[in-house]
Formats: structure tokens, C-alpha cells, sequence
């Protein structure tokens, strides 16, 4: 198979121009006769329902929560960023691209990165225009702050609830569009299955989680804005509901993943405290503007932070990374941090964390300014752990986050199945193998506010004399038939463990396998893990309840049964990648001071994987990566 | 440490429901609210029971989709906290917790501690946005708005819709959850156009859904866990006066 990216012609900074420009277009009267199904409800989910409804499409939008304000994009907290300038320190469209294609470690498409970049201006004036709060400075003007792995301030933000605020934006667009009629929601709906017709996407299989029927939906076109799976390592910073199975169930009917094995692992993770947790909690990336890093420089530390001398602290991050230092990017952080944890200066009961220490920052600024910029992450910190942050330093870990990786999609973001859509965080592309911190927000909204409006468009415009799509399809009888037959089997076993005891040992499997740091030897042994984990949950899992019900085990059970095939793909991906790269830290391929030694000549491309049965070895597909405007260089923050 | 449960089972809509008492022991005083519950379904999974159903999803106290009355308070004892940021520190060794689903006449129970909260959806999609279409936007600078106005919005934008407003009102009012969103989009200049039809419509809405009327006890505030203020609602009574005055005839 050759994979076609469809990056137009011309010059980077014209080529989304020019894509524009030559994009067919729907006639109004035509777009109604339309129908798009979009899955998730999340940035990049709400926004481009939201942006069909507006254009005249039929639209049906899927979430699996009570409602879709609740998508886990709520949650991001630090900010957007947008090469705006306003701070007339430098910032630029093009600075904007350097950094992200040099913070992903040069393994993203350069004209994505760059029309990421080009359409950020758009998403502030859109966000502002819907009433998102951002901070403002006090003559009235937006006001910004800097991220990791930048040296410029471009992050816009609202308080430290960023996400929250552009999601209400984005979902208040979205329920405009439902209180007028040109979309219909579906919430507590899960897609379970995509179903082709003649080799295109022409609709899902879901089921009503509140009822436990399954319901057939036919459209012309099938968007999946359905977020990330990082909650496959079980503890992570995601929602529990967070999953993988809409993007994985697309993918075993032809779609192709890429790059799954590059998942982000956050630096400022509140530490575990016990086996009984659910999830790590995620204090936003904002706080290393103003805290700084450190263990103790002596071994099995006993002494309370305060006790420990100035000289007998380690601020390992400014001692390595003296140009970034506390803000070097997070895979560079996290690594840092796993690396003094190995080596026995970790802290906390468990002797897992590293300290973020805010006495300077308060020393010189005063409390009440440090209130105002992280009140709200000082009270959560408090809450959770029962510690008061301004007194004594917070305690942080790496966890699992973000996953660059997804389904592979072409520039229009078009996956391997012809008009089945990935945005956001379910494709792969824009942040290569590492993701700069506030471009994840801005990637799912410019995904769907600014790109797939144009790009669905051209797709559709071949539809418009196809007619309706009939769910009485065979083929939707088919994939209805395969859904039943799959949640008849996991309600037959009737085993004796519980669906989260399976999640939990596949996760820590993958987080000591498959996580900041990975080997061969390592890898292979976790595949043969996960093979031998899998059969055992078809043969001892317990599902209580009725299949045909309210039933969240059900949902789980489906959830972890993809995420074995998917925690396998991801083995394999590292196994296959000899070099270091971002979130992908092979320990053979490493510089002698322990930092990543990324291999241009032979990994300079993307790896696409496609489904070849239970089982069986997935097939690698290379999409090379071609740098036109700038050369890969030795990624350095020192 | 041990904990004495009771907690209400209900089969779906239609069912009657009753209260069951479950003992759990040695739980880690750190433990989550949720892990607790957790914890207990484990247990009643592998005893061959049914878990106890229950919303939640990010449990970092922003997405706004968990929620129960423990003991007979919306998310339980600690001020403006949700029930996934509450942990068993704040309960005592041995006690007794009575957990029940939010009460409300607009938020009718779907199965044990979940309950439908779609009302609130349908409040905002008859008004709670400003109407800007995609691609339409002036320059985010071309409309200046003060520190703190911008400040003053946010605090009533910062409403996560998670329902403890109605649940603890006498009357199942949701007139914080509504005014935040009125107030919220009234502070900021691109809202102010369509003021007067937001609120005429969102109040309708809100009595269409059959939320309760607002009689000021001011229980809303106490429990809600974003610490929203029951002086959004005076500003929406405002707001509402002035849309019915000033309404063309």
C-alpha cells in the first residue's frame, strides 16, 4: 500500500491557501440532502458539528457521557496556544511551526504543523467572538503566558481552566445548532462499530448506554473526533471513560493507526499513593513557570524539604537543560524525572515523585500574586492530597496523558477508508512524537472549526446525487449482528475477575514495557504478556448485569478488550522504531549522557500499521517525512 | 478504615427504589469517594452482584458529571468540592454514610445514583451561546474587555453544570445553574446583543423542564462546588425585568 498525504503544491506558507482555493464546494440547496455523522463531542468534536449544522448539513453528534459539556477536554487546563504576538517578544506563524515541528522531535508532516500554526490566529478571534473568558491584561487587551519547550509567551488562557472554557464555547455553538434542528444529539451513545458500503464509511453501529439497545445510523460521511487512549495504561490523567475503541473499531475495518507507541507521559502528575487509585491527576503544565524542580542530591533522603539546604538540593532540570530549565518540553521533563526516581532520589511514601517548589516564586512575587495565576491548582492540589502548596513544596510524577499517535489521515484529514474523518486527538498527525504543551487544545479546535469544514466539503461534493443512505443495508445488518454477537460473548463468560483488574495489570504491563523508557528484550516480552492477558480475559472475565441494559461493565469490558489488541499494536510500533524519538525512548539508542538518540536516515518517517487479523503481525506501511523549509536538527534544550 | 453504607438501589425509571446497607473494611483513609465505590463494586462483582451504577468521568472535579447526596448533602460534607475530589479523610472510622442519587422532580433517576441531567442541555441550547457562526470572527483584540470584567465573567462561566445547585434547592430550582450562564455571557460585550432574547427564552425553558422557582435560601451557593454566586441570580431577575420592559409589543 502507498499512502497519499495530499499535501498540495507551492510554497508552505500558501500551500492551505491553495488547498482553499481549489476546494469543490457544496451548493446550500445540496448540503441538507447531506449527512455527516460526528462521534465525540469534545474541541474538535462539538466544533465541527457545530460548523455543519451552521453550513446547512444534517448532522448527528455522539457522546458517550450524560451530556456533551462533559468531553474530556474540559479538563485541559493550562492553555491555547496562538501565534498571535501580542507580547511583541517575537512570536510568529513560522516560529510557532519551528517549535512545534522541532518539539515533536521532526517526526510530524511539515505542512500540518505549519497550517496548525497559520489557523491558531483564527481560533483566539473565533473563542473570544463565543464569549471564552481569557485573561485579559488590565487596559482590556488578551493577556498570555509561556509553555513548555517555547521562549515566547503565545498561550492564551482562562484561568487554569482552559479547556473547560473552549469546550463551553464549543459546545454552546454545538447546542445553538440543536435547539435549531440541524444537529441532532445523541449522548450516552457508544459507537461500537463502523460500518462501510462499497469500501466507504457510510455509518456506525452504537449502543444506547442507557437502554442497551443497538441502533443503526447511516450518513454520507463519518467523522470520529473521539479523543485519545491513553487511558489504556489504566492510571493516567484522562477521564475514566476516556477510549480507544471507536478509532481501534475503524481501524479492523481498514483504517490504518500510526505511531501508537508515541504517548505522551505528563511531568506534573500528582504521584500514586496506593493500588486501590483510579486515576493520577494532572496539575497543569503552568505551574513550571513559576515552580522549580528539584530532589534531594543525597540518596534515600529522610529529611522534610524545608530541613534540606539549598546546596543539598538538585534542581536536576536547570543543571541539564540551562537554556529551557524548569520549562524544558515534557518528554525531556519526564524522562529527567523517571531518571532520579531510578536512581533513588525520588520522594514521597513511595519514593515516586520529585518535588515543585514555589518558596522563590512567593519569596519574590508574594503570595497573593501566585494565588491569583494557580489559586485554583493550589486548592485542587489541596484537596487531593491534603497538603497546603504554598507552605511546602507539591510532590509530582510523570503519568501517562496524551496519545500522539491514532489513525493515519492524509491532509484533509481523511483516513485510509474514504470518508471516514479523524480529528483531534483520534488521528495522528501535527504533534509528531512529542507534543508541545497548549498545542492539543488548538489542534482539535482548528481541526474542526477551520480545516475539516473545507476538506468534508470536498469530500461531499461527489455525494450529492448518491441519495439516502438506507440503515436496512445489508451491511449495516452485518456489523449490527457482530456487535450483539460480541457483548453475547462477554456476558457469557461469567469468569471471576473483574473487567479493572484486567485493565490494571495490562496497564502496568504496558507502563514497565512499554512507557518512558523501552527495550527490545522488554517489548517482546510484553507482547507475549498481553497475548497471554487476553486469553485469560476471555476465559475468566465477569460481566454482572444483563447485556441488554443499563450496564457499565459491559462498556468497560468492550473498552478493554481493544485496548489488549491496541496495547499489542503499541509493542510492536516501539519494537519496530530503532532510534529515540519524543515520547519513544528506546534505552539502546541512547547519547553516552543519557539523552535521545534519534536516527534521521533510517526512521525519518511515519509509521502506518494495518489491521492483518487476530493474532497475526500487523503490516507496517512508511509514509516518509519530507522536510522542505527547514532541516531536522539535533532537538537540544541545553 | 471501616465504613457502614447505605445506599439507594433502583432498578430503572419505573422501579420503586430502596435503601441497602453494604459494610466495607480497612479502605485507606486517601482513598477517593469513587474509590470507594469502586472498591465496593469490586466486591459486589465478584460476589456475584450487580454494582451499584453511578456518574463520573474526568474525577478531577471539572467535567461536572459526577454527583450524589451523601448523607443529605449534594457531593458531601467539604464546601465547593465534588464528589470525585472528596476522599474518606473526611469521614470518621465506623461511620455511617447514607448515599443517595440527586433529588430533583427535573432530574429523574435512570438507574441506582444516576440521574438525567439532560434539562440543563435544553436550557442551554434555547439561549446560553452568543450566535456567531464559525469563520465570522473580528480580530480578539478589536473588543477590549477590563481585567476585571473579563475576571468577573469568568467566575460565573466557571459553573460545570453538575446539577448540586437543584439537588439541594427545596424547590429543585436551577436558577444559579441558568443565571451563571446569563450573567457569564451579559458581562461580556459580545454577549450583550442578544441579552434580552437569552433571557426571556432560558427562563421559559427552565420552567418548561419544570426546575422549581427560586426562593432565595441561598442553599445553591453553599454546595456548589465551583463556588458560584446566588448574586448571578439576582443580575438574571434584573436581566429579566429589563427584557420584559423594554420587550417590543
Amino acid at each position: 500500500m502507498i499512502l497519499d498525504s495530499k499535501i498540495p503544491k507551492g510554497p508552505l506558507e500558501q500551500k492551505w491557501d491553495n488547498y482553499k482555493k481549489k476546494a469543490k464546494l457544496v451548493n446550500p440547496a445540496n448540503r441538507k440532502k447531506l449527512d455527516v455523522i460526528v462521534v465525540g463531542t469534545g474541541l474538535a468534536g462539538s466544533s465541527i458539528a457545530a460548523s455543519l449544522g451552521e453550513m446547512g448539513y444534517h448532522v448527528k453528534s455522539f457522546c458517550f457521557q450524560d451530556s456533551p459539556r462533559r468531553a474530556h477536554s474540559v479538563a485541559a487546563q493550562g492553555g491555547v496556544n496562538a501565534a498571535k504576538n501580542y507580547k511583541n517578544d517575537g512570536d510568529s506563524v513560522y516560529r510557532m511551526f519551528v517549535d512545534t515541528l522541532k518539539g515533536g522531535d521532526f517526526r510530524a508532516r511539515e505542512a500540518n504543523v505549519y497550517r496548525m500554526a497559520e489557523c491558531s490566529l483564527n481560533l483566539i478571534d473565533q473563542a473570544v467572538a463565543q464569549g471564552v473568558p481569557f485573561g485579559r491584561e488590565y487596559g482590556g487587551y488578551l493577556n498570555n503566558r509561556s509553555f513548555g519547550g517555547v521562549q515566547v509567551s503565545r498561550t492564551f488562557y482562562a484561568r487554569g481552566q482552559t479547556g473547560q472554557q473552549l469546550l463551553l464555547g464549543a459546545y454552546q455553538a454545538l447546542m445553538r445548532q440543536v435547539g435549531k434542528g440541524s444537529v441532532q444529539l445523541y449522548s450516552r451513545h457508544e459507537m461500537l462499530d463502523l460500518v462501510m458500503i462499497d469500501g466507504k464509511a457510510r455509518g456506525i453501529i452504537v449502543r444506547n448506554l442507557d437502554t442497551g439497545e443497538i441502533e443503526r445510523h447511516a450518513a454520507h460521511a463519518v467523522v470520529l473526533a473521539t479523543g485519545g487512549y491513553g487511558k489504556i495504561y489504566y492510571l493516567s490523567t484522562l477521564a475514566m471513560g476516556c477510549n480507544g475503541s471507536a478509532i481501534w473499531r475503524a481501524h479492523k475495518k481498514g483504517a490504518l493507526m500510526a505511531s501508537p507507541s508515541w504517548i505522551q507521559v505528563h511531568p506534573t502528575s500528582l504521584p500514586q499513593s496506593g493500588d486501590y487509585q483510579s486515576k493520577l491527576t494532572l496539575m497543569s503544565e503552568s505551574l513550571r513557570n513559576d515552580g522549580r524542580i528539584w530532589v534531594p542530591s543525597k540518596e534515600n533522603e529522610t529529611r522534610q524539604p524545608h530541613d534540606i539546604p539549598e546546596n543539598e538540593r538538585d534542581y536536576y532540570l536547570e543543571r541539564r537543560y540551562p537554556a529551557f530549565g524548569n520549562l524544558a518540553p515534557r518528554d525531556i521533563s519526564s524522562r529527567a524525572a523517571k531518571e532520579r526516581i531510578d536512581a533513588g532520589y525520588g520522594i514521597g511514601p513511595l519514593k515516586n515523585a520529585v518535588y515543585l517548589d514555589f518558596s522563590k516564586a512567593i519569596r519574590e512575587q508574594g503570595k497573593e500574586k501566585i494565588q491569583e495565576k494557580y489559586g485554583n491548582l493550589f486548592d485542587m492540589y489541596l484537596k487531593i492530597t491534603g497538603y497546603n502548596a504554598y507552605n511546602e513544596p507539591m510532590m509530582i510524577s510523570p503519568s501517562a496523558h496524551f496519545s500522539m499517535g491514532g489513525l493515519w489521515v492524509d491532509y484533509e484529514l481523511m483516513t485510509t477508508i474514504p470518508g471516514l474523518f479523524a480529528l483531534g486527538e483520534a488521528n495522528f498527525a501535527d504533534h509528531g512524537a512529542n507534543r508541545l504543551g497548549a498545542n492539543s487544545l488548538l489542534q482539535a479546535s482548528v481541526d474542526g472549526y477551520f480545516i475539516a469544514p473545507y476538506t468534508i466539503a470536498n469530500y461531499l461534493a461527489d455525494d450529492i446525487h448518491t441519495g439516502k443512505i438506507s440503515p436496512d443495508a445489508p451491511e449495516f445488518e452485518v456489523a449490527e449482528n457482530a456487535v450483539k454477537k460480541q457483548i453475547q460473548g462477554f456476558m457469557d463468560i461469567r469468569g471471576t475477575k473483574t473487567v479493572d483488574y484486567f485493565h490494571k495489570t495490562l496497564g502496568k504491563l504496558l507502563y514497565d514495557y512499554c512507557g518512558l523508557a523501552r527495550n527490545e528484550e522488554g517489548l517482546k516480552y510484553a507482547i507475549g504478556e498481553i497475548r497471554k492477558l487476553k486469553q485469560e480475559f476471555y476465559a475468566d472475565v465477569r460481566v454482572s448485569g444483563q447485556g441488554d441494559k443499563m450496564n457499565t461493565e459491559l462498556e468497560k469490558a468492550g473498552r478493554v478488550a481493544d485496548y489488549f489488541e491496541i496495547g499489542e499494536l503499541m509493542c510492536y510500533d516501539a519494537l519496530t522504531r530503532n532510534e529515540s524519538c519524543g515520547a519513544h525512548f528506546r534505552e539502546e539508542f541512547q547519547t553516552q549522557d543519557g539523552e535521545a538518540l534519534r536516527n534521521d536516515a533510517e526512521y525519518q518517517f511515519i509509521s502506518a500499521w494495518a489491521w492483518a487479523g487476530e493474532n497475526n503481525e500487523p503490516e507496517l506501511v512508511k509514509e516518509p517525512l519530507i522536510f522542505e523549509e527547514i532541516q531536522p536538527t539535533v532537538r537540544s534544550y541545553k | 478504615m471501616d465504613l457502614h453504607l447505605k445506599i439507594w438501589r433502583q432498578k430503572d425509571r419505573q422501579s420503586e427504589g430502596k435503601l441497602v446497607n453494604y459494610d466495607l473494611k480497612e479502605l485507606n483513609p486517601h482513598m477517593s469517594f469513587l474509590e470507594m465505590l469502586d472498591t465496593l463494586n469490586e466486591k459486589l462483582i465478584t460476589e456475584g452482584d450487580e454494582p451499584v451504577e453511578f456518574d463520573h468521568d474526568c474525577r478531577e472535579g471539572i467535567c461536572g458529571q459526577c454527583g450524589m447526596m451523601i448523607n443529605g448533602i449534594a457531593h458531601g460534607p467539604l464546601k465547593n468540592t465534588t464528589t470525585c475530589q472528596l476522599h474518606l479523610r473526611s469521614f470518621k472510622d465506623g461511620e455511617n454514610i447514607l448515599i443517595e442519587p440527586f433529588r430533583a422532580g427535573a432530574f429523574p433517576v435512570k438507574k441506582d445514583l444516576k440521574v438525567d441531567r439532560s434539562a440543563f442541555d435544553r436550557i442551554i441550547s434555547s439561549g446560553g451561546f452568543v450566535s456567531v457562526n464559525t469563520g465570522q470572527a473580528p480580530d480578539a483584540t478589536a473588543i477590549a474587555v477590563t481585567h476585571q470584567t473579563a475576571e468577573e465573567a469568568f467566575d460565573s462561566a466557571a459553573c460545570i453544570g453538575c446539577g448540586a445547585c437543584v439537588a439541594t434547592c427545596k424547590n429543585g430550582s436551577a436558577a444559579l445553574f441558568t443565571s451563571a450562564k446569563i450573567t457569564h455571557m451579559v458581562l461580556l460585550p459580545q454577549g450583550k446583543e442578544e441579552r434580552s432574547q437569552r433571557v426571556l427564552d432560558m427562563v421559559s425553558q427552565m420552567d418548561r423542564e419544570l426546575f422549581g422557582h427560586c426562593s432565595n435560601t441561598e442553599a445553591c451557593e453553599v454546595e456548589c462546588p465551583q463556588g458560584i454566586s446566588v448574586l448571578n441570580i439576582a443580575r438574571m431577575n434584573y436581566e429579566y425585568g429589563r427584557a420584559l420592559f423594554f420587550r417590543k409589543r
